[in-house]
């Protein structure tokens, strides 16, 4: 009987993507709020990784008719000292388990692991990007080819024709293949010939001779020498991302949670580009503080406010460890924008000459409550002085932001400098 | 001295077509097993991972509670919760089993022995899927119908699809045939058909639907309650062919969505009968074909010793007092029924001579079991096979729990003389798939009047059903039918226990 044995495990992967696409269409929403909560808990360096969600199976349960309760009978093994008529305790007894493994109850709840792209898919979703900056967001860095050596095996188009060719040559020379001009020589020796002794000797060496370039090939599959190329990441340089925020107390949890979507996106596009990105957090009330993330967003602070405070930290921390020679600087602020009225000039002069020459990008959110009435008043004293900077030339993104979706055309411009450098790169 | 299969734990293709071989010369001619051709494929974990969530078949159609299994499949794996199955084997002709690759050479002789010769040879053998499944036809059934759903969607669109199918998942496990009677399925048929089929059905008049305009007093006289019942072919318990046949608004392309699943859910009904009895044969299978490996010498010892050890984990049956314990292992009930044969057969003693005087002393071992093989299903294997001396051995004891009963739960019997018969009655009863299922069948419409489809669930030792689901699924049952359901749950003696009554959502009445 022939008995086929197949291996299957080149066959193309993902067999199942389709339905687990179907899967997550379904549970949209059910998993976009799960994202939504793990990403407000997680840190913003976290956001890029994929991860275990958990949904209410609600919606995606498969119902069957089951039947519960009622008098149950059943055989088990291993009596030890039970005989027939006693009665065993409900409770407390080992035999009495409630039921089979519930299929009710343990399924309430549904985990599984969402992949790196779905996460960041389902994140970016949830801040109502546009699709054309979803694909540029999600456009992971090409990866350049360079030659790389020589290689025993690859596509035929590949051969090195050269060095093959000498590897041969080397190989034949080695082994003492007779050439052509050898033989010839002989031929014309044995014709020349008159002793028929030698011409005997003549002719069996001559044989011997042909036999052995027989043996030895001209060109052996061992001589083969294909070009062997390598992928080598594109040049990338490092980026340092500035998180500033007013942490005073007219600073409520929406707008965190706000700047904090908001210092995400830039992290994601920033991750994105470069291969190496440092966060660097500042708080400010009236005083300027490096802290870590927790600090940042949820530690306790309280005070007045002066911008200048934390663009004078920044200032000072790019000096002491981020060369702009050798990193890529960019900084987003986030405030309701309050500053006092005194610090304005100073806010001013440092943004101008120090902070914005060293930044790629600087950007400034000014967050308001959810509804966003209050921003119809008028203009707040930080942004008044900002839109002054930008209208004399200060390559600034400002936005005001009171909902989610409004966050993204900050990075308008972000994305558009991007588009036009690739543009200048590309003939 | 016969050459060693392989050495250590490596193998590569030749190694497997000489293990093959190996089994396959001792399966058929010590054993005289009767196979389909085997085909063998090795797959990477996340291959298997694929084939688990679409119920171990090689393709099936695209529906997102596949990609659901896969995620919780895959989440379980990661998490190391879940180890993956050695392997899997699919009742088809040819016979197609896949191995990991990450099996050891021993594991790999194990599960070809276990797969490719036991199962293929109970697939092949056993009255039930001789009965119910058509091996020739199955892949290219499931081809057509994966083709056919993707058609659908094409034409009417996925949600309108998905929702079919929805409805038809929620009834799988009450659209089979239980009794035979009706033809042998043909798959291959099955596929030229469908096509035909469609069109003609779109323009056939159902008999059933034109009484009802007319008259009220004459429709009332003219369908008595036994006409009814025999235009429609009541009582029905296969609830998707009574909607495939009788539901008076559906779609041709929504009936031929039914009969698909129904189809299906009608080939894996033999495997949900035969658990014990088609791992008790696979595992006895690998156990002599291993055995006999060894003794002829081309399994070493240590590589036997490998094999032991898995095989005592496969075959481990923890008692009912251990915290591993879920129930009896199939894998460890079947196989020691299948050992207590050969020794009933080959070594009876005189209790076995009282209780199995057919093959008791009989000799003829593989004659036996290959009439119980094939015969036999879980429930009546048991009925008729397990012995006093395996109920000893096992010290098997049948508890009763009366939700009623204050004192607790009772012992009804234990393994002694009294109690043999009843442990094994009520334990072959455990096996009886007619007897866990809900016994739920269609019983009549009411034509005169609102075109209400009833159905009853008889209820057996007060065992009623689970309340959120079965409105659920009611709901699917009355999307397809589009007109009111209302199920009955009554108990033996006809008294009504409690009734739902479930309309169906307007999105469908639309469509």
């Amino acid at each position: 009987m022939p008995i086929h044995i197949i291996d299957r495990r080149l066959n193309p992967g993902g067999k199942s993507l389709e339905n687990r696409q179907r899967f997550l269409r379904r549970a949209k929403s059910l998993v976009q709020g799960a994202v939504k909560k793990t990403s407000q808990e997680r840190d913003i360096k976290d956001v890029l990784e994929g991860g275990e969600v958990t949904i209410p199976l609600d919606g995606m349960r498969e119902p069957r008719f089951r039947r519960e309760g009622g008098t149950r009978d059943m055989v088990l093994p291993g009596n030890k000292k039970f005989i027939e008529g006693d009665y065993l305790q409900r409770s407390g007894q080992g035999s009495a388990k409630d039921s089979g493994p519930g299929e009710g109850d343990g399924e309430d709840a549904f985990r599984f692991v969402l992949s790196r792209d779905e996460f960041v898919d389902l994140f970016l979703d949830d801040l109502e990007l546009p699709d054309l900056a979803k694909r540029k967001v999600a456009q992971t860095e090409s990866e350049g080819i360079q030659r790389a050596g020589y290689t025993t095996s690859g596509s035929p188009s590949n051969i090195s024709i050269g060095r093959t060719v000498r590897r041969a040559l080397a190989r034949r020379i080695a082994l003492k293949r007779p050439s052509k001009d050898e033989l010839e020589e002989l031929e014309a020796a044995i014709a020349a010939c008159t002793d028929e002794d030698e011409r005997v000797e003549l002719v069996a060496q001559l044989e011997k001779l042909k036999v052995k370039s027989k043996r030895i090939p001209f060109i052996d599959p061992l001589d083969i020498r294909y070009r062997r190329f390598e992928t080598v990441p594109k040049p990338v340089a490092q980026a340092v991302m500035f998180c500033l925020m007013d942490v005073s107390g007219s600073m409520s949890e929406h707008m965190k949670d706000l700047a904090k979507r908001f210092y995400m996106l830039l992290y994601v596009f920033l991750k994105r580009r470069y291969k190496h990105v440092e966060i660097v957090f500042i708080r400010h009330t009236d005083r300027a503080e490096e802290v870590d993330e927790q600090t940042f967003f949820y530690g306790p602070a309280s005070g007045g406010t002066l911008v200048s405070s934390a663009l004078q930290a920044m200032h000072e921390i790019v000096r002491e460890r981020f060369n702009p020679s050798d990193w890529n600087i960019y900084a987003a602020q986030a405030s309701d924008g309050d500053n006092s009225y005194s610090d304005g000039e100073l806010t001013g002069m440092l943004l101008t000459d120090k902070i914005l020459p060293v930044c790629q990008f600087f950007a400034y959110l000014e967050v308001g409550e959810s509804g966003g009435s209050a921003f119809d008043l008028s203009d707040s004293s930080l942004w008044t002085l900002y839109d002054r900077l930008r209208n004399s030339g200060a390559p600034l993104s400002m936005r005001k932001v009171s909902e989610r979706g409004e966050i993204f055309p900050v990075f308008h411009d972000l994305f558009q400098r991007r588009e036009t450098a690739q543009e200048k790169a590309a003939p | 001295m016969t050459e060693r299969l392989f050495e250590g734990a490596d193998w590569d293709f030749h190694t497997l077509q000489r293990i093959t071989d190996a089994c396959e010369e001792v399966a058929l001619k010590d054993l005289g097993l009767d196979v389909y051709p085997n085909q063998i494929e090795v797959i990477t974990a996340e291959q298997m991972l694929d084939a688990y969530s679409s119920v171990g078949m090689p393709l099936f159609y695209k529906h997102w509670s596949f990609g659901k299994q896969f995620a919780y499949h895959e989440a379980s794996y990661r998490k190391g919760l879940m180890g993956l199955a050695y392997e899997i084997v699919i009742n088809s002709s040819p016979c197609i089993s896949y191995l990991m690759e990450e099996n050891t050479a021993t594991m790999q002789t194990l599960v070809i022995a276990h797969a490719a010769f036991g199962h293929n040879h109970f697939f092949k053998n056993n009255y039930l899927f001789k009965q119910w499944t058509d091996a020739d036809g199955i892949l290219d059934y499931l081809d057509f119908a994966k083709k056919y759903v993707m058609q659908c969607e094409e034409r009417y669109g996925r949600t309108e699809v998905e929702r079919t199918l929805d409805a038809a998942h929620a009834l799988m496990s009450h659209g089979i045939d239980r009794y035979p009677g009706k033809k042998k399925l043909d798959l291959r048929e099955e596929e030229k058909r469908a096509g035909r089929r469609r069109q003609h059905e779109e323009e056939v008049f159902n008999d059933l639907w034109r009484t009802v305009p007319k008259g009220a007093s004459k429709t009332r006289s003219a369908i008595s309650l036994e006409r009814r019942r025999k235009l429609l072919g009541l009582p029905q318990e296969n609830l998707l062919y009574f909607l495939e046949k009788s539901a008076p608004r559906l779609a041709p392309w929504q009936r031929e969505l039914l009969r698909i699943v129904r189809h299906i859910a009608q080939y894996f009904y033999p495997q949900s009968q035969t658990k014990v009895m088609n791992e008790g044969t696979a595992t006895y299978v690998h156990y002599r074909i291993m055995t006999k490996l060894h003794e002829q010498g081309r399994i070493t010892d240590g590589n036997f010793l490998e094999f032991l050890g898995s095989h005592t984990n496969v075959v481990f049956q923890p008692e009912f007092d251990d915290p591993r314990f879920s129930g009896f292992n199939p894998y460890a009930l079947g196989f020691a029924m299948m050992q207590d044969i050969e020794r009933i057969v080959t070594r009876p003693e005189d209790e076995d001579r009282e209780w199995f005087p057919d093959i008791a002393g009989k000799n003829d071992v593989m004659g036996v079991l290959r009439d119980v093989w094939a015969n036999y299903r879980d429930e009546s294997f048991i009925a008729q096979f397990l012995s006093p001396k395996l109920m000893r051995q096992l010290r098997m004891f049948h508890l009763h729990d009366d939700p009623e009963e204050r004192a607790g739960i009772r012992v009804d019997a234990i393994h002694d003389d009294r109690g043999f018969r009843r442990v094994r009655r009520e334990l072959a009863r455990q096996h009886d798939v007619g007897y866990i299922d809900a016994n739920i069948e269609v019983v009549d419409v009411d034509l005169s009047g609102d075109r209400r489809l009833i159905l009853h669930h008889h209820v057996i030792k007060g065992s009623q059903l689970n309340e959120t689901d079965t409105k659920r699924v009611l709901q699917h049952l009355a999307d397809l039918w589009t007109y009111d359901v209302s199920l009955i749950e009554v108990d033996a003696n006809d008294k009504v226990l409690r009734e739902y009554v479930v309309s169906p959502r307007p999105i469908t009445a639309a469509a």
